[in-house]
């Protein structure tokens, strides 16, 4: 079970993370979207969308780079395994805290308003449970990583990560051994990942970087398909 | 010269009866769906009031349109690039739906499934969005009908700027004009300008403003962008809506759905040419007050030899120069001066004009009430205050809205001389700077405006662009996604794609 739950279950998730976002922005671009719902109500809006997103992508961005680097950069950079846990218990519970705050408030509002309850899909709702429970799993980690600060623990998922996405085939092992509530963070980040491609997450594949590179401010568009000759 | 070519609109405001006939009927073609019941493409709103959305021309509070910086660049209001990425999680420029008003029905059902009772049944009102009862509506689409609700309200309206307002709200002094209004089709549109996704932009061939449905992301910076207030978030598709132009209409030669059914015939549609070079150095103009010339400026003359040469050059068609020298736009716009941009000073160099409305003002003169000069009232004394109008179509700047209403009145009083007493009074359209066939052509266009004189629409040239054997089993317009073919030229699932041409942008 622990096998299958960590050594498959993974690349089941990811595979259709991946298969499902690139089918629905092939198939139904139409769907692909924020839904924003800041139009029927502005209040708890504002603030809750900021901490939560900010929040998060603070989070995002430390799994990212704290799972994925191979060990050997940390050590040739110098940076001890305790130090580097430390620093993400600092600043992932900082931003997880923002996050959880700002995404209780959402979630209120989403429960709470009329407007917004009524206009939310299954799963809008679902979706916005599930992170806040990730983030209440997360911080929840942080009491365990606390009682052993030489980041040993935490050498263990990244060995586990990395053994996921260079195919090694006993990645699993590498957590065998790791306290329950790190299992169902886990568990249930992956199930986040499965379940991307069908809620509004995927906007997050959208940031819109080109409108920093696009030239100007206006765009027009033409049928003409050979661009215009220019003038002599 | 860069030639391009834009259908335009004018209204005109002197024979508009706030019937509301535009707005229903594109109601009813465009947004009467769920998630935009609350959205009017077109909307008409009585003024002076503070309209739809409430307060929408204040951009001291909206931040829409366009600035011009310091160093006389332009940026949008609402910022730079970095500033509106900045505000992507949560928009301090965007209005509430209340600013618009709660969409809502009635409950007409209870009318006759209701068990007998002692009071007779009624059909309340419950919310399109929540469907629950709403108790009192608060706000809807046209609040201010007919100068609906205090003065004191409807004089926060901003074209009050600068007037001595209070006069205005007693009953001997009040005035009333209806204002309808779609989207501009701007030259410099700040929606498009401020969509991150890049998913608004301006056609080439005709300058219609479209919203790419497939590649909004609802960021929803455009509705915030724009000083109109005329994109609409729609909170059921999550996707920024607004007015095509009817684009489908036009391609084929025929009026918007609005021009078409306006009752008092006061919508005009052609084609203008103008010079894309000129746009951004026209918008960036140093006073709000040179806006409406600089406007002017970007327009080209289509009968001059080598404007129709350059037009040939960047591919506009032979049949669009024809209809632009027969456009009645150029000829209210640029040839007599009587069509103005709406709000100028929000520099989106917008494309749907305005000719101001005559107010009460002959019979009073004729009875003495009112001073007048060579026999023509002074349009000085009309009952809709000058400085109003000017606020509303020209930043403030009197003098070109004065020319226009002498001109409308020159051409009442020559006509009216001319088919009363048989005389042709050739001294007052020289007293307005016209001739006598001038004025007769603009009582032609303006009084009797027949319908190919209001509209001198060409066709759109598909026929040079794409093959109509692939379109044999398109599906037409549909509401959603419903025959999307994506935008990728790749296909997942094998099936081969319809070869149809979506258009490229350029740049």
């Amino acid at each position: 079970m622990h096998n299958f739950l960590f050594g498959i279950y993974p690349y089941i998730s990811l595979s259709v993370l991946l298969v499902g976002s690139i089918a629905r922005y092939e198939r139904d671009p139409f769907t692909w979207k924020t839904s924003s719902s800041q139009l029927l109500r502005r209040k708890q809006l504002v603030i809750g969308s900021i901490l939560f997103h900010l929040g998060v992508l603070v989070i995002f961005a430390g799994h990212l780079v704290g799972l994925l680097t191979p060990i050997q950069i940390f050590d040739a950079l110098g940076v001890s395994h305790g130090a580097k846990q430390t620093l993400a218990v600092v600043a992932g519970g900082i931003a997880g805290v923002s996050a959880l705050f700002g995404g209780g408030m959402l979630f209120h509002r989403r429960w709470t308003d009329p407007r917004i309850r009524k206009t939310s899909s299954f799963a809008d709702i679902a979706i916005l449970a599930m992170l806040l429970a990730q983030l209440v799993l997360g911080l929840g980690t942080i009491f365990v990583s606390l009682q052993h600060l030489d980041g040993h623990e935490m050498t263990k998922f990244m060995a586990w990560a990395q053994g996921i996405f260079t195919f090694q085939a006993g990645a699993a092992d590498h957590i065998a051994d790791v306290a329950l509530v790190f299992k169902l963070h886990l568990f249930l980040g992956l199930t986040i990942l499965l379940v991307f491609p069908f809620t509004r997450l995927v906007h997050m594949l959208s940031v819109p970087v080109r409108y920093f590179v696009r030239p100007g401010y206006q765009i027009v568009r033409s049928r003409r398909s050979a661009p215009r000759t220019p003038a002599e | 010269m860069k030639v391009r070519a834009q259908i335009g609109m004018v209204l005109n405001l002197d024979k508009c009866i706030g019937c509301h006939t535009c707005s229903v009927t594109c109601k009813n073609v465009w947004t009467s769906r769920d998630g935009v019941e609350y959205a009017w493409f077109n909307n008409v709103e009585t003024k002076p009031g503070t309209g739809y959305p409430t307060d929408w021309e204040n951009q001291k509070r909206w931040n829409g349109g366009w600035e011009r910086t310091r160093s006389g660049k332009l940026q949008p209001k609402q910022g730079a690039k970095w500033r509106i990425l900045a505000n992507i999680f949560a928009n301090p420029d965007l209005p509430e739906i209340d600013d618009y008003y709660e969409p809502f029905d009635f409950d007409h059902d209870h009318l006759k499934s209701a068990p007998e009772m002692k009071a007779f049944p009624t059909a309340r009102p419950y919310s399109k969005i929540t469907g629950e009862r709403i108790e009192k509506i608060e706000k809807g689409p046209n609040w201010e009908e007919i100068l609906g609700g205090e003065f004191a309200k409807r004089s926060q309206d901003y074209n009050f700027d600068g007037i001595q307002k209070d006069i205005y709200g007693e009953y001997e002094n009040t005035f009333m004009m209806y204002l309808p209004r779609l989207c501009e089709h701007c030259l410099n549109p700040a929606c498009a300008a401020s969509c991150p996704s890049g998913a608004i932009y301006k056609r080439e061939e005709d300058g219609i403003v479209l919203i790419d449905q497939e590649k909004c992301r609802g960021w929803r910076m455009c509705v915030s962008g724009c000083p109109y207030k005329k994109v609409y978030y729609n909170w059921s598709t999550g996707k920024s809506e607004k007015c095509t132009l009817c684009y489908p209409r036009i391609e084929s030669g025929n009026p918007t759905v609005c021009s078409e059914t306006c009752v008092g015939r006061i919508r005009y549609l052609g084609v203008m040419l103008y010079d894309a070079d000129k746009i951004s150095e026209a918008a960036a103009a140093d006073q709000a007050t040179d806006l409406y010339d600089a406007q002017l400026g970007v327009f080209l003359d289509p009968n001059d030899p080598e404007v129709i040469a350059a037009a040939k050059r960047d591919g506009v068609p032979q049949d669009w120069i024809k209809s632009a020298q027969e456009s009645p736009i150029w000829k209210m716009a640029m040839e007599w001066k009587v069509a103005f941009p709406l709000h100028p000073e929000y520099r989106t160099l917008p494309m749907v004009w305005y000719i101001p409305p005559l107010s009460p003002i002959q019979n009073a003169a004729e009875a003495g009430a009112i001073a007048s000069n060579n026999g023509m009232p002074d349009v000085r004394n009309l009952r809709i205050p000058l400085r109003y109008l000017a606020n509303m179509l020209t930043a403030g700047d009197e003098a070109p809205v004065v020319t226009a209403l002498e001109r409308m009145l020159a051409m009442r009083s020559y006509m009216r001389i001319k088919s009363v007493e048989g005389v042709i009074d050739e001294g007052i359209a020289q007293r307005v700077g016209l001739t006598r066939r001038t004025i007769e052509d603009m009582y032609k266009i303006m009084a009797l405006a027949d319908y190919e004189d209001r509209f001198v629409i060409p066709t759109t040239h598909r026929e040079q662009v794409e093959e109509a054997y692939d379109l044999k089993t398109g599906c037409g317009f549909t509401d959603t996604n419903g025959c999307s073919t994506g935008i990728s030229k790749g296909s997942l699932f094998g099936g081969s794609k319809r070869p149809l041409k979506m258009p490229q942008e350029v740049l």
